[in-house]
């Protein structure tokens, strides 16, 4: 499907923005959907034996989360490519939730090639978790 | 035991195809919170213009980590994967990734480099379709702590 108008596209623009609560189901979730069933995302007791404060969600999940929001707003198959660091981790705790707060900002409109690059804030607890979480995507 | 460095330029694969179901597209989108109804809707993704329900953005993680698995258990490369931290992750999509893609994956070490402690191991998975058509690429790094 088309892009979203590279005309009506300016820097510094808003996008999307969402905030997500995670909690363990959602790591379960997450961790049966991708295959990656590495402990530290459900064991408290082996979390812990290598040095953290205990569960951590899933890099990878926050990642997702964000490409949602800019996938949503480019139309499907319209996400050119995007990547993030991991920066800081998000412990969720066993019985209670945590929110997470997804802004996604358009930073650079290239007209000629009609691409846009729309920079993702992932924020925890007034931090940002990713660094760098950049995405472009094909407009029309 | 720490990574070994000179397993730069090592590749492996492809190793089984990796087939792309409706059922899994749905389940990775509802994971990661993706609300497209292209994700769900076959007849919404064929309005769109796509054979079949198109993938989330980082729905190719899912194919791409099978593919690392074979770096990570590779004695010669040295990952102790109880001391490994997912530190950066990028997608580049040549075309969206669609149920029904027959999808083969060669995984490449790309760079492996060691500064206080720490080994960075950056992985590139090329992902091609059953027509040999280039799909994806998944570049990873992994951060593995090097304490004895």
């Amino acid at each position: 499907m088309p892009g979203p108008s590279v005309a009506a596209a300016t820097v510094g623009d808003l996008i999307a923005q969402r905030s997500v609560a995670i909690t363990r189901d959602t790591l379960v979730r997450y961790a049966g959907a991708s295959g990656d069933f590495n402990p530290i995302h459900y064991n408290d007791a082996f979390a812990e034996s290598v040095g953290l404060p205990g569960v951590i969600a899933h890099g990878m999940l926050t990642m997702g989360l964000g490409a949602s929001v800019v996938e949503e707003w480019a139309g499907p198959g319209n996400v050119l490519d995007y990547g993030c660091r991991f920066t800081r981790p998000i412990p969720v705790p066993a019985l209670d939730e945590v929110v997470v707060d997804i802004t996604a900002t358009i930073a650079a409109v290239d007209e000629d090639a009609r691409i846009v690059r729309v920079d993702v804030v992932v924020e925890f607890a007034g931090q940002k978790v990713l660094g760098k979480a950049q995405a472009h995507v094909q407009c029309s | 035991m720490p990574v070994n460095p000179d397993a730069v330029g090592r590749s492996y694969g492809p190793g089984d195809t990796y087939e792309v179901t409706r059922a899994k597209i749905r389940e990775f989108a509802e994971a990661v919170d993706a609300r497209g109804r292209s994700h769900f809707d076959v007849d919404v993704a064929r309005e769109y213009g796509y054979a079949d329900l198109v993938a989330p953005t980082t729905f190719a993680v899912v194919i791409a980590q099978r593919a690392e698995f074979d770096v990570i258990v590779d004695p010669e490369v040295g990952v102790d994967f109880s001391k490994v931290v997912h530190a950066e992750e990028k997608f580049t999509h040549h075309r969206p990734l669609t149920a029904g893609d027959e999808i083969s994956t060669v995984i490449h070490i790309d760079s492996i480099k060691q500064r206080a402690g720490i080994s960075m191991v950056s992985t590139r998975a090329e992902l091609t379709d059953a027509q040999g058509a280039s799909v994806a690429t998944v570049v990873s790094t992994l951060a593995v702590r090097e304490d004895a």
